[in-house]
């Protein structure tokens, strides 16, 4: 079932664009946009997986136990993390743009001025 | 452009783009070098039994100390954007629909919130400073610790949040939790050895203070990341719960 990862990670990245291509909602669009980050995470954990391998962690089995992957696992700790707080960002940007134009569907917003 | 031929011309664009991706995934040749490599020497060279701090913060330190930049930026343009603006005014809230009665939290919640807060700051630190023991760390405990603050203000209790979390002291412990991380990569270059590197004893396998600078590099970055989080709960409460724009 190797490729059942890559698989899920395509569905995730576009049917996330599909919501923003269609979004009328700022924080339906900024939701769509994790879930196309979170494609990332499906596909490198897909790649870093090995069947039969333990987790990295070597404090209950000796050193040397064959295990999966531990770089793809410390890139996705760190960005869930990360990507909460941008999000937070994005959100920001969105209260601003509802108290600047008292809009918040991206269809309405027009021309933007500075 | 209407919606049904913005429709069409994405649908036309994702499709070609789903099949190169597809055709790309299926490319992929995973190798194992690299990370068997990494699973041998985290034990024996580090003492760090969770190869995947041993990564995040020691075989690829200078890595996550950009992504906490990033964090640290993001909390900052946050707290830049929500700032008080000119034509807002401090105040009590002010209830746009008169005569409506909001209902307290109820008890259930009171106390099940007030039980919770004490294991989980306890289960916080205990997560922050075992991550090169077993599997967490600083950005899973910093989360965690975060949680606390959030549950004070599900069981009623802004102003207490207020108090035992004020905002110049969040914003302290963040600083101190990004700048702690550097300040420690540089601690190395004043032994003259590179940044970063690891100059501390490393300790015995499985212990608190085993794997050297990791430890002292977890705790900043579980400040950094509780203050972070903090910090956004209470720069979005106040947006939503004191600042009104004038009626």
């Amino acid at each position: 079932m190797t490729w059942l990862p890559y698989a899920v990670a395509i569905w995730l990245f576009v049917i996330g664009l599909y919501g923003i291509v269609t979004s009328r909602h700022f924080v339906h669009l900024i939701i769509c946009l994790s879930v196309v980050q979170s494609s990332t995470y499906v596909l490198l954990l897909g790649i870093g997986y090995r069947a039969g391998r333990a987790a990295p962690v070597f404090a209950d089995i000796p050193p040397g136990t064959p295990a999966v992957d531990p770089i793809v696992q410390a890139l996705m700790l760190t960005d869930v993390v990360v990507e909460v707080t941008v999000t937070a960002l994005l959100l920001a940007l969105a209260v601003q743009a509802h108290e600047r134009t008292g809009k918040l569907d991206p269809n309405e917003l027009g021309i933007i001025r500075g | 452009m209407t919606p049904k031929v913005r429709l069409a011309i994405f649908a036309t664009a994702a499709l070609a783009f789903a099949a190169i991706l597809w055709n790309a995934e299926a490319r992929i040749q995973p190798s194992d070098v690299y990370a068997d490599f990494v699973n041998r020497v985290t034990v024996p060279e580090r003492q760090i039994t969770d190869a995947v701090t041993a990564v995040n913060f020691d075989i690829r330190g200078f890595d996550t100390l950009g992504e906490e930049f990033i964090m640290f930026a993001s909390v900052l343009g946050v707290a830049l954007l929500l700032r008080r603006q000119r034509d807002e005014w401090d105040g009590p809230p002010v209830d746009r629909a008169r005569g409506r009665q909001v209902p307290p939290p109820s008890d259930a919640i009171r106390i099940l919130t007030v039980a919770l807060i004490g294991p989980l700051v306890l289960f916080g630190i205990y997560v922050v400073v075992h991550g090169q023991a077993t599997p967490g760390g600083g950005f899973q405990g910093g989360v965690i610790l975060a949680t606390a603050p959030l549950l004070m203000y599900l069981a009623g209790e802004y102003e207490s949040l207020c108090r035992v979390a004020p905002r110049w002291l969040v914003e302290t412990g963040e600083s101190i939790g990004a700048g702690g991380y550097a300040i420690i990569g540089a601690a190395a270059m004043l032994r003259h050895e590179h940044f970063l590197q690891n100059f501390l004893p490393l300790g015995k396998a499985g212990d608190v203070f085993s794997g050297g600078t990791v430890a002292f590099i977890d705790l900043t970055v579980g400040l950094e990341v509780a203050g972070g989080f903090i910090l956004l709960l209470l720069i979005f409460l106040e947006e939503t719960l004191v600042r009104r724009d004038p009626a």
